[in-house]
């Protein structure tokens, strides 16, 4: 499903934050990466959403060389990731509603028919009930935002999910709630997970396999 | 895990502003002196076709009185009517004026901030080029190239004033841009250009709409001083600049309502649009205390 192979990506020119480094997720598999604040693992997390160019090594996703990223990338590959980061205030538009926040992707990608239905359904698999859809994001909690976040990455059905920290800022009722609804789509679509953490007990718990880093990766 | 629906939503906003029967009070005020000259702007002229030119030499400086509200001028003309008059030219001046220059200053601040790179580098260092002349002077340079009017005291205006406008759509944009919930648009299969419309300029307009409105105050005190000095509408039309003007003689002379009264009509609208502008701004961001810069 997703094969990064030698991939070296920073922010600075001559200052790469990875150096060389591979990674595989099979398709239907769950894969945790476990590392230290600052060891890159958001980095390599951008890189495998088409969110950010690589300086050097290859991404092959879903079966196709990635040669473009961000909005160069084809709509159809970049649609293929979703992505739910560690700060969902960060990560919501502020002017939208739940609502509009979920339904963002289907009207970035004209599907604006599927809209009603797929928002309901969604706002249920993440536990979203009564008027909190038509709240906007500054007038609900962290954990209902990350569940609307959730949903976001959902709407389009990726064949790949990307949780960067996802549960990091979230109390351990939620983190489960969020847990289990990420594996109920697993359950339905047999989508590939990329967990990316540095709660052991969490990610051995959640996934197949565990990858763990040490600090400054293979520097 | 608790009912989601019994969580109610809490806004840790720590209210910084002034009391609230204050800022009513400010607003209320601010409104019914702006509605008051609107009003009288539009409706005067077309309404009380009184020559505001009409000469009477035997009521020269006239002090205030019931037939003369204002008083009259060294030639004996209506003060009253030749503030109405003069406003109207300074709103227009101050309204287009400072439209131009925003539409300017969000044009040039939203290209630097989004393209980023070469692009960014040379619009910023055009920026701070034309910061580094002072702006009056450089006004001054521009009206002087036409004959005096309406319009060039408008391009004039406009042209030195659109810089800090785009230095903060430029930032706003830069900072927008970074945020991760454009990443999420990207990776939901937004376009640049629904990233731009949907997610990047709404977040600047309020921005650039408050700055717009600031602007007004500005560009009519800028209008003022052009015409203060002889540069900027002619003579005979009456504006806020030119009433001051040709009333100092008559001011030594101890006669105090020919400069009193423009003057004044200048600083009310300013303070009131202030007023408007500052409650929009404590709405917009509360959390934010920046000083209102006129």
């Amino acid at each position: 499903m997703l094969e990064l192979s030698n991939i070296t990506a920073g922010y600075e020119r001559g200052k790469p934050v990875l150096r060389d480094v591979s990674l595989a997720v099979a398709r239907g598999e769950a894969v945790g990466l476990l590392g230290p604040s600052g060891c890159g693992k958001s980095t390599l997390a951008r890189v495998a959403a088409l969110l950010h160019r690589p300086d050097a090594g290859t991404v092959v996703l879903d079966g196709t060389t990635v040669h473009d990223y961000r909005h160069r990338a084809p709509r159809a590959l970049r649609t293929t990731v979703g992505v739910v980061f560690q700060s969902p205030r960060q990560s919501a538009d502020p002017r939208l509603r739940l609502r509009d926040l979920i339904a963002e992707p289907l009207k970035a990608t004209g599907r604006r028919i599927e809209i009603r239905e797929r928002v309901d359904e969604l706002a249920h698999a993440v536990g979203l009930g009564g008027d909190l859809l038509t709240r906007g994001a500054h007038e609900v909690s962290d954990g209902q935002l990350q569940r609307a976040c959730l949903a976001r990455a959902l709407v389009l059905r990726p064949r790949l999910l990307i949780c960067d920290e996802m549960t990091a800022m979230l109390d351990a009722s939620t983190t489960a709630a969020l847990v289990a609804a990420v594996e109920a789509y697993r359950r339905e679509t047999k989508a590939s997970l990329l967990a990316v953490g540095h709660d052991q007990v969490l990610l051995d718990r959640w996934c197949d396999r565990t990858v763990s880093w040490a600090a400054p990766s293979a520097a | 895990m608790a009912d989601i629906r019994s969580i109610r939503a809490v806004r840790p906003v720590r209210d910084i502003r002034p009391n609230r029967s204050t800022r009513t009070l400010r607003v209320g005020a601010s409104a019914a002196v702006m509605a008051a000259v609107v009003l009288a702007v539009l409706l005067v002229p077309p309404l009380v076709q009184l020559d505001e030119q009409a000469v009477d030499l035997a009521r020269k400086l006239q002090p205030p009185s019931w037939q003369h509200p204002f008083g009259t001028d060294d030639v004996g003309r209506d003060l009253l009517l030749r503030c109405v008059y003069g406003l109207r030219v300074s709103l227009l001046v101050g309204v287009v004026a400072a439209l131009a220059a925003t539409l300017i200053g969000t044009a040039v601040g939203a290209i630097a901030g989004a393209f980023g790179g070469w692009t960014d580098r040379v619009l910023m260092r055009l920026v701070d080029t034309f910061s580094s002349v002072p702006h009056l002077l450089l006004g001054i340079f521009v009206v002087a190239m036409f004959r005096p009017g309406v319009w060039p005291v408008v391009v004039s205006v406009a042209l030195t004033h659109w810089l800090s406008t785009a230095r903060i759509v430029r930032s706003e944009i830069l900072s927008l841009r970074s945020r991760p919930y454009i990443d999420a648009a990207i990776s939901g299969g937004a376009s640049r250009r629904r990233v731009a419309v949907r997610h990047l300029l709404p977040g600047v307009l309020p921005q650039a709409a408050l700055a717009a409105v600031l602007m007004v105050p500005h560009a009519m005190w800028h209008e003022s001083a052009l015409s203060f000095l002889g540069l900027g509408l002619p003579a005979h039309q009456a504006s806020l600049g030119n009433l001051v003007q040709s009333a100092r003689g008559s001011l030594l002379a101890g006669d105090w309502w020919p400069t009193l009264f423009p003057g004044l009509l200048l600083i009310v609208p300013t303070l009131a649009i202030a007023g408007l502008a500052g409650a929009w701004r404590d709405r917009l961001a509360p959390r934010r205390r920046s000083e209102l810069m006129l």
